[in-house]
């Protein structure tokens, strides 16, 4: 919101510079999160006079003006039927910025030069007249700046009111707190009016049929007044808080609702049938059309405000544009009223309208203040739009608002605080903002707040009025007393810690993707219907389509994260990721949310160099960093094998295994089909490997048992065999293993080749065994036995030579 | 056997003690103790010894390996080593390359801020990212239909279920588990719907609570004074100003002097000298009251703080998407 400390010191008079007071309202509680010069747009504006006036050639409305600067004389086309030679108006110089953006500089109009621009009052938003240039009183000096010329200075707040603050959305409620904070008094604007039509109510009368929605209502009628524009006095408090003036009843409208927080509206009475006001509920589907000419659908639970026979006005949202006033508008009826936060904020909410009015009734208003505001309207329409006004006004409240009657501890309040202020002074502080305090005993009192205070209602609220006219800075800055306990940590954040320390130190980059993805997803990664990935979760109001549900797996975030890289020209990629998933549950509210990890290797897996070319990843890659994974959380157990179900659709069959701990998948991994990289838009080869973070950690073992080295030595032993190329390494060296079990310790593959001599259709698979005994060393002859034993048994199991 | 084992050691020791420079010892080396050296040729004849005298030659042979060892290292020593000088290398060509991985600059700040915490003895506190309008809202003092949850503009699953806009349910959910004293914080991702060069559809945010007897706003301002002065450094300034929040009561916003300009105004700060970095206050007695404390024997203070926004000013990052790009060369920066 903004505020103008001119308007301010209407009701308020702070000796203090606008900087320090902007620091004082953000202490208090009221940021200030810009300070602004009304006028600065007047930089470049000076008082001119013009010197001579001659039409310009073929134009019907241009004129030529010599225009004295002060100084110098400079020649300006004008359009203004009322520039003539001796006016002073005011004259734009190059360089000079409009608050619409135009900035001013030499052109030529018509074939000639123009060098400056003469001004109306609209055109400065300095006042509503737009009806020629702005004539200028004669005793000011040719080349003065404009705004020291008419004396013109004010600074504009820009606030940020909370929410809880409502009673600080208008002049008076700021100016409230300035007085409060400088400890001055301030003095509410007069509102006296002459009465000199007949008694209101033989003109109008309200009927509340809702009172839960409206629980006061105020009218008052004014007669025989002449729609115009608003004097530059009204007109140039509006723009300065960044309204623009409409007419005389509009602008004094918006004028009182801005100085005391109560909307207002104004019915042209004569639309009014039979001159009388009933506020009710909408009627389920029934249609309104608002002065923005936009036809609502309505809902039974709408308030609107309507005359004898038809509605009028969205209660306190926007008026109708049956009853709007116009230009020959001469009966006047005002609108002042306060109605249900709730209701309001309901309306509104519903049919997508945000006004200032609904801004204010939705964060509550003044109950008490709704007769103030009507007759302060009633009086500046008189003043500035004439016609007579009826004796008083109707007022409808069939719900009163009472204060809030709280007690409040002095020793509790500087317990909470962690301070020690007096009694006496908290006393204070509460009066200040016109509380009405009353002593219990010596630690207690009984507060009333002022009904426009509609966030304090209980003693903590008193406690923050304290706080913060005390000071927040003057609170002293302490250490808790702290009682010691400690509770279990949460074993999936802590695994998510380690597993991306060490998968940093294999040379991961983390990478963090937004949880949502575009609904397609699941069609994307060719998931099977029965998978539960494709269960998604939709959000109702996603920002993009590609943020429509949340996402089932970490996949396609980090294929868009190897996308954007390739893009932008880094190619050799190691990203991991750690993050939920989340599967929608029939028949529960909330999904499941899933901790997973996520792998990807692209382009080079060692990068060239002086030393060598290029590596490109591969699923060997891949699998070296899952054994490195498994290696640093001690998982022994490990087991590879090929994916024979549909539950990775979007890897290559042939390229593509699971790992199983125990009998439990804990991982997939493999290479991704080119045809749904293409999908995700990513050009080169990408590996990945999934895991499910809590099946990980669950095949992590609890403890470590420190095993001593072996103590006799080691032998190795090499074999060779041909055997089938279907047949896979594993399948071989479980063989192995079975037939020794005591000597064997290790057995390593040395190498795998196809090609000559090897025959088609076969492969050459050479590994090494280890063989060791716990205790005794080995002789050559004992372990050339059974490694001759093993070559035998493998050519008979597996053909091999 | 034996005699052969004595004639070598003289010949050996000889030749060592007459080479004349480091080439040569490093020739007599080999010659002896080379793997088709002396030493070894004569090994092979243990074979051939009786099994009786096995252990004494063995003992022997032994005993010369390691006397010519000694002798060569005392000759190499006095001449250097041969080897040594003709090896060069080029020290100033890169070495093989290796791959250097790392944590995301938000779980690094996300860490640091933890690490502060759990030093502090704070529990962590973690909980589901699509939460209950009643924990997300309702609980925190959030009536349906209030202006206060314009303050959030939220993601919605449905009419009951949200993306979760803070990681406050965690408050609730946690008091809901634990009696008091309670000291957690809660860190983790968050949504809300607004996108833009200063905000993102998911951040990430650390929330913290302390409930316990006689906790005042007083403590709120030194744990926190303590936090932004481990962040940052123990000069940076603090401002505690009065805010709103549906669910602490009294409410402050935190301000830190602006560490890019050091208070005097520059762009990051809008020319105000201050920062917004944390919002805090005395926990509300409503949300007391739902999860069942007695609020006339206990109090406590509430906070969150964006990590984004810290990491930002922390490593001078300008635009808040770059967190969710992953362009590597953004992260090999952290
Ligand atoms: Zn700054």
């Amino acid at each position: 919101m903004l505020v103008s400390l001119k308007w301010l010191q209407q009701y308020v008079n702070v000796d203090a510079d606008p900087q320090e007071i902007a620091h004082a309202l953000t202490m208090a509680g009221l940021e200030v999160e810009g300070v602004h010069d009304r006028f600065a747009h007047l930089q470049k504006v000076v008082v001119g006079e013009i010197l001579s006036a001659e039409p310009v050639k073929k134009s019907d409305h241009l004129q030529v003006c010599q225009v004295n600067a002060g100084g110098q004389t400079l020649q300006v086309v004008c359009g203004a039927p009322n520039a003539r030679a001796g006016l002073k108006a005011p004259l734009a110089l190059q360089g000079a910025e409009f608050p619409d953006g135009m900035v001013i500089s030499k052109g030529k109009l018509m074939g000639q030069v123009s060098e400056g621009m003469l001004c109306s009052a609209k055109e400065l938003e300095i006042g509503a007249n737009a009806g020629g240039i702005m004539e200028l009183d004669d005793s000011l000096t040719p080349g003065q700046n404009l705004a020291e010329a008419l004396i013109l200075s004010d600074t504009i707040f820009e606030l940020g009111i909370t929410p809880n603050r409502s009673d600080c959305l208008s002049m008076i409620g700021v100016a409230r707190e300035l007085a409060a904070i400088y400890g001055v008094e301030m003095t509410l604007p007069d509102a006296s009016l002459p009465e000199e039509g007949g008694a209101v109510e033989d003109v109008t009368a309200v009927e509340i049929l809702a009172p839960d929605h409206c629980p006061r209502y105020a009218a008052r009628v004014i007669k025989g007044i002449k729609i115009g524009p608003s004097p530059d006095w009204l007109a140039q408090a509006l723009l300065a808080i960044g309204i623009r003036p409409i007419s005389n009843i509009v602008d004094v409208t918006n004028y009182v609702m801005m100085e005391t927080g109560q909307p207002l509206h104004a019915f042209d009475y004569d639309l009014l049938e039979e001159g009388r006001i009933v506020v009710r509920l909408a009627a389920k589907g029934e249609k309104f059309t608002t002065l923005d000419s936009k036809e609502n659908e309505l809902e039974d639970d709408m308030l609107m405000i309507c005359d004898g026979k038809k509605a009028v006005a969205l209660a306190g949202v926007m008026g109708g544009l049956n009853s709007e006033i116009n230009d020959g508008t001469t009966n006047v009826l005002i609108e002042s009223a306060h109605f249900s936060p709730m209701s309001v904020r309901k309306t509104a909410k519903r049919l997508g309208y945000h006004t200032e009015a609904s801004h204010r009734f939705e964060r509550g208003t003044d109950h008490e203040g709704v007769l103030f505001a009507a007759q302060r309207a009633a009086q500046l329409m008189l003043q500035t739009a004439g016609g007579v006004c009826a004796k008083g006004a109707v007022d409808a409240h069939p719900v009163t608002v009472e204060k809030t009657e709280i007690t409040l501890s002095a020793s509790r309040t500087n317990e909470i605080l962690g301070t020690d202020i007096p009694f006496g002074q908290i006393v204070k502080y509460l009066e200040s903002v016109n509380m009405e305090v009353t002593p219990i005993d010596q630690d207690a009192m009984k507060v009333l707040a002022p009904v426009y205070r509609v966030d304090v209602s209980r003693p903590e609220d008193l406690m923050e009025e304290v706080a913060r006219l005390f000071g927040y800075d003057n609170i002293p800055t302490t250490w808790p007393a702290a009682t010691m306990e400690i509770h279990p940590s949460d074993p999936i954040r802590d695994f998510g810690l380690k597993l991306r320390t060490s998968l940093g130190g294999q040379g991961f980059r983390e990478a963090i993707n937004y949880s949502f993805v575009g609904a397609d997803t699941p069609q994307r990664l060719m998931l099977a219907e029965s998978d539960k990935r494709t269960r998604t979760l939709p959000i109702l109001n996603p920002l993009t389509e590609d943020q429509a549900v949340m996402r089932t797996s970490l996949l396609p975030g980090l294929f868009a994260s190897v996308a954007v890289n390739i893009n932008y020209q880094n190619k050799d990629l190691a990203l991991f990721e750690i993050g939920k998933t989340f599967i929608a549950e029939k028949g529960r509210e909330l999904p499941t949310e899933i901790e997973c990890l996520c792998l990807v290797l692209s382009g080079a897996a060692t990068a060239p160099s002086w030393q060598g070319k290029a590596v490109r990843t591969d699923f060997f890659e891949m699998k070296g960093c899952c054994e490195a994974l498994m290696a640093d959380f001690h998982i022994e157990n490990a087991e590879y094998s090929r994916i024979e179900d549909d539950s990775a659709p979007y890897l290559v069959k042939g390229q593509c295994a699971q790992i199983v701990c125990q009998g439990q998948r804990v991982g997939v991994l493999g290479k991704v089909k080119p045809e749904v990289l293409k999908k995700f838009e990513v050009k080169q080869d990408v590996f990945v490997a999934e895991f499910d973070a809590a099946a990980l950690l669950a095949a992590v073992p609890d403890a470590l048992t420190y095993q001593a080295p072996p103590r006799f030595p080691a032998t190795d032993r090499d074999i060779t065999i041909v055997l089938d190329k279907k047949v896979e390494a594993e399948a071989v060296l479980a063989h192995v293993r079975k037939m020794d079990q005591e000597w064997i310790r290790a057995l390593e593959i040395v190498a795998v080749y196809e090609g000559e001599p090897v025959p088609e259709g076969k492969k050459s698979l050479s590994f090494r065994i280890t063989y060791r005994s716990d205790s005794t060393t080995l002789q050559d002859k004992e372990v050339n036995e059974v490694h001759e034993r093993i070559g035998k048994e493998l050519m008979e199991a597996f053909g091999a030579a | 056997m034996k005699t052969q084992i004595q004639e070598l050691r003289t010949q050996a020791l000889a030749d060592i003690e007459s080479a004349g420079d480091a080439k040569a010892i490093d020739e007599l080396n080999i010659r002896y103790l080379g793997r088709k050296g002396l030493v070894n040729d004569l090994m092979k004849g243990m074979a051939k010894v009786p099994a009786d005298e096995k252990p004494l030659i063995g003992r022997l042979a032994n005993e010369l390996k390691n006397d010519l060892q000694d002798a060569f290292a005392k000759a190499v020593e006095k001449f250097g080593s041969g080897k040594e000088a003709g090896d060069v290398v080029d020290v100033t060509l890169p070495g093989r390359p290796r791959k250097v991985g790392g944590l995301h600059p938000l779980t690094t700040i996300n860490l640091e801020i933890c690490d502060i915490f759990t030093r502090l003895g704070f529990d962590i506190a973690q909980g589901p990212e699509v939460e209950l309008d009643y924990y997300n809202f309702e609980a925190l003092n959030f009536p349906k239909d209030h202006p206060a949850r314009d303050m959030q503009d939220t993601f919605f699953v449905s009419d009951n279920v949200v993306l979760r806009t803070h990681t406050s349910p965690m408050q609730v959910r946690t008091m809901e588990k634990q009696k008091p004293p309670v000291r957690v914080i809660a860190p983790g991702k968050v949504y809300r719907c607004d996108s833009d060069i200063t905000h993102t559809p998911m951040f990430a945010q650390v929330e913290g609570l302390v409930v316990d007897k006689g906790i005042s706003f007083a403590d709120l301002k030194g744990v926190l004074t303590t936090l932004v002065h481990q962040i940052f450094d123990d000069k940076t300034p603090l401002r505690f100003r009065p805010s709103f929040f549906p669910f602490t009561e009294p409410s402050a916003e935190v301000d830190i002097g602006c560490v890019m300009c050091k208070g005097s105004g520059c762009r990051v700060c809008s020319h105000t000298g201050w920062l917004e970095i944390l919002g805090s206050g005395m926990v509300h007695p409503r949300v007391f009251e739902f999860v069942g404390y007695d609020t006339s024997e206990i109090s406590g203070f509430a906070f969150g703080m964006g990590v984004e926004r810290i990491a930002m000013l922390k490593y001078g990052i300008d635009d808040i998407r770059k967190y969710y790009e992953n362009d590597v060369r953004f992260l090999n920066q952290f």
